[in-house]
């Protein structure tokens, strides 16, 4: 139980990590206060249960069958209250795929093959993905539907994406600028760089002419903070953050923002008290950030590499793995299975994908060749590790360039 | 939202009524991309940004850290040239709470935007930033504002920082924004070979493993990392045994 910071009972040691509001009120230090005080209960509900179990007690466990459960539910049927994501289906697959495969759960050829169908129905006949059929294609659930079927990982799945015809989409959807629209006349930000990126690196149809000037752009995003926002002159945000970084890194850019001060904003990120992300400063702890900003320190080390190496942990993140753990295993897991973003809060597709990717991320450490297991708690809590540009297993990732890597590179039309 | 668009220029529809269905809209789903997106469009095609101010204060007004809405009244200042009383909402915001991170970007914006960074401007907000500091020196915040309006400049150069630093720190005080703070001006001081070097590095060294062992013990992982960075780059050999 050393490992478990709020276990450190005899000299209260995580006490001192509560909220300083230095005899100064104001709505932030309010929600903050309110947010460490329903966590204490579940930090001290555990401390007292470990302490008077001793040996009898249980390490922490993933609730792995109530997750399976609830994500297995979401394959075949949803209840009314996910009406509101009917254009977000091609998402719901990929959260529930993703959320399966780091669980190692098998799905089955008859899923595998009712999902591919379904996702091709989502395919547009200009290119790019929709939501659900019949839909207008958009950047997020482009990158969503090739995701999903990237886990997916048979021959029928890949052949589903017609890569010409999704290069031609990309192309529509650029702007002069090197920024990418979210899809036909619609909003310009960092995600839009980052879906591009990802299913293009994937599906290998990468040209020069489809990333000219983009590197730059997303560069524009970076805050005075250090982290970026979703469109220059906006404030540094965890989400975009990640899509800047992920898609610098895709494209072989990852030098051009300035790395160190992305560091110092991404670890601050962290909370002293609850373990787990904020994606903002002065902003609430949230379960998703866990993969937002987790996740982009490996790839802050990655660049790091280049230059630091000799400095360069090859153990650990460069955040406080087993803390994020901690907030996850004990403050978000849905007793009915899912997880979610804080204690109180409802479960859904989104948190749980999220904060499963994150737990991956803090159990895996990877540098170079070196590969280091971190794994709090019940040693069944192990995950299969995240790929952290794609953010999907790393054996599919492999799989799937190896597939797209032998056909050829879409020309321009 | 992009067929709803085709169809209103198609129709010839009254823009100003379909201003007021967005209003309503935004006003029971004010997290949504699509309707904030939506009502940037139709006030661009009418030209006419006047309510558009006070519609986002609203709306902040009950969110102050809405991203969408933010975003979008970042555009209106833009688009329509509105900055002149920008600065001095900002302030009302900050007075309300200093730790709203989304107005101190804010402020930014608009500095950048309008004077620039130039020397006085920077005294000005150096000076203005120091106040609410003062005022919480645990507020990360004012503290990534500060180091924001600095970025052009030398820190260790600029008149009265480090003092002002150490004098927080005599005072006691131990935030993990002001001990970095002062890691940072070390290094530049390293880098531009100012001062007693050996005795520098053994400052932003100590200084980095007090954040990790006690203040700040959550990134200890990364305050290691810069130690090992400033030790191997500004260190003898006989300055990292002195320092270990």
């Amino acid at each position: 139980m050393e490992r478990f910071r709020c276990c450190h009972s005899h000299d209260f040691a995580i006490e001192k990590e509560r909220y300083k509001e230095e005899g100064l009120e104001t709505q932030t230090s309010e929600d903050q206060k309110n947010v460490e005080e329903s966590i204490s209960h579940y930090f001290k509900y555990f401390a007292v249960r470990s302490h008077a179990e001793k040996e009898s007690f249980d390490l922490p466990s993933l609730k792995r069958d109530q997750h399976l459960l609830f994500l297995k539910k979401g394959l075949q049927h949803l209840s009314n209250s996910y009406e509101c994501l009917d254009a977000s289906r091609s998402w719901l697959c990929y959260w529930i795929l993703h959320s399966l495969e780091l669980l190692d759960e098998h799905v089955s050829n008859d899923e595998i093959t009712l999902i591919s169908q379904f996702l091709k129905r989502c395919q547009c006949s200009s290119g790019g993905f929709g939501g659900g059929p019949g839909q207008y294609a958009h950047l997020a659930t482009t990158y969503a539907a090739v995701n999903a079927l990237c886990i997916l990982g048979t021959e029928d799945a890949f052949k589903v994406i017609n890569r010409e015809k999704l290069y031609s989409f990309l192309m529509r959807m650029k702007n002069g600028d090197g920024s990418f629209r979210m899809h036909e006349g619609g909003e310009v930000d960092v995600r839009g760089a980052y879906c591009a990126a990802s299913v293009a690196r994937l599906t290998n149809i990468v040209t020069p002419e489809l990333f000219d000037c983009t590197p730059e752009w997303i560069t524009s995003c970076q805050t005075y903070e250090g982290g970026f926002g979703g469109y220059p002159g906006l404030e540094a945000h965890g989400g975009y953050s990640f899509c800047g970084l992920a898609a610098l890194v895709i494209l072989g850019h990852g030098k051009l923002c300035n790395v160190e001060k992305l560091l110092r904003w991404t670890v601050n990120r962290q909370m002293r008290y609850e373990g787990g992300f904020q994606g903002r400063t002065n902003k609430l702890v949230d379960g998703c950030y866990s993969f937002w900003q987790g996740g982009a320190l490996p790839l802050i080390h990655m660049v790091l590499a280049q230059e630091h190496n000799d400095n360069l942990s090859s153990e650990k993140w460069m955040f406080d793995q087993d803390a994020l753990q901690e907030y996850l295993l004990l403050c978000c897991q849905y007793a009915g299975g899912g997880l979610i973003d804080k204690p109180g809060k409802a479960r859904d597709y989104y948190h749980t994908c999220y904060c499963l990717s994150g737990l991956a991320i803090a159990q895996h450490f990877a540098g170079g060749k070196i590969a280091h297991l971190n794994v709090l708690g019940d040693p069944r809590n192990e995950l299969k590790p995240t790929h952290p540009v794609f953010n999907i297993g790393i054996e599919a990732a492999t799989h799937a360039t190896l597939y797209f890597e032998k056909l050829p590179v879409p020309s321009s039309p | 939202m992009h067929y709803r668009r085709i169809l209103l220029k198609e129709l010839k529809k009254d823009l100003k009524e379909e201003l007021k269905y967005i209003t309503d809209m935004i006003l029971s789903h004010p997290k949504n991309y699509q309707v904030w997106h939506h009502r940037q469009v139709i006030v661009d095609w009418l030209r006419d940004p006047a309510n558009e101010l006070e519609f986002t204060a609203k709306i902040l007004k009950k969110d102050a850290k809405n991203y969408h809405c933010w975003q979008y009244r970042q555009w209106v200042l833009r688009e329509f040239g509105l900055w002149d009383q920008e600065l001095a909402y900002i302030d009302t915001l900050l007075k309300e709470d200093l730790r709203n991170n989304s107005a101190w970007n804010q402020r930014y914006f608009v500095v950048s935007n309008t004077t620039g960074f130039t020397e006085q401007v920077v005294n000005q907000e150096v000076e203005y930033t120091q106040e609410f500091i003062k005022k919480a020196p645990n507020n990360e915040s004012a503290w990534n504002y500060l180091k924001g309006v600095l970025m052009d400049f030398e820190l260790h150069k600029y008149p009265g920082l480090l003092d002002f630093c150490q004098q927080l720190y005599d005072e006691r005080y131990r935030s993990p924004y002001l001990i970095a703070c002062m890691i940072d001006t070390y290094e530049e001081m390293l880098e531009q070979n100012c001062g007693e070097q050996r005795e520098v590095l053994e400052k932003a060294v100590s200084l980095c493993r007090s954040l990790a062992e006690e203040y700040d013990t959550i990134r200890s992982e990364y305050w290691n990392f810069l130690s090992r960075i400033l030790s191997s780059k500004y260190g003898s050999e006989n300055a990292v045994q002195t320092s270990s």
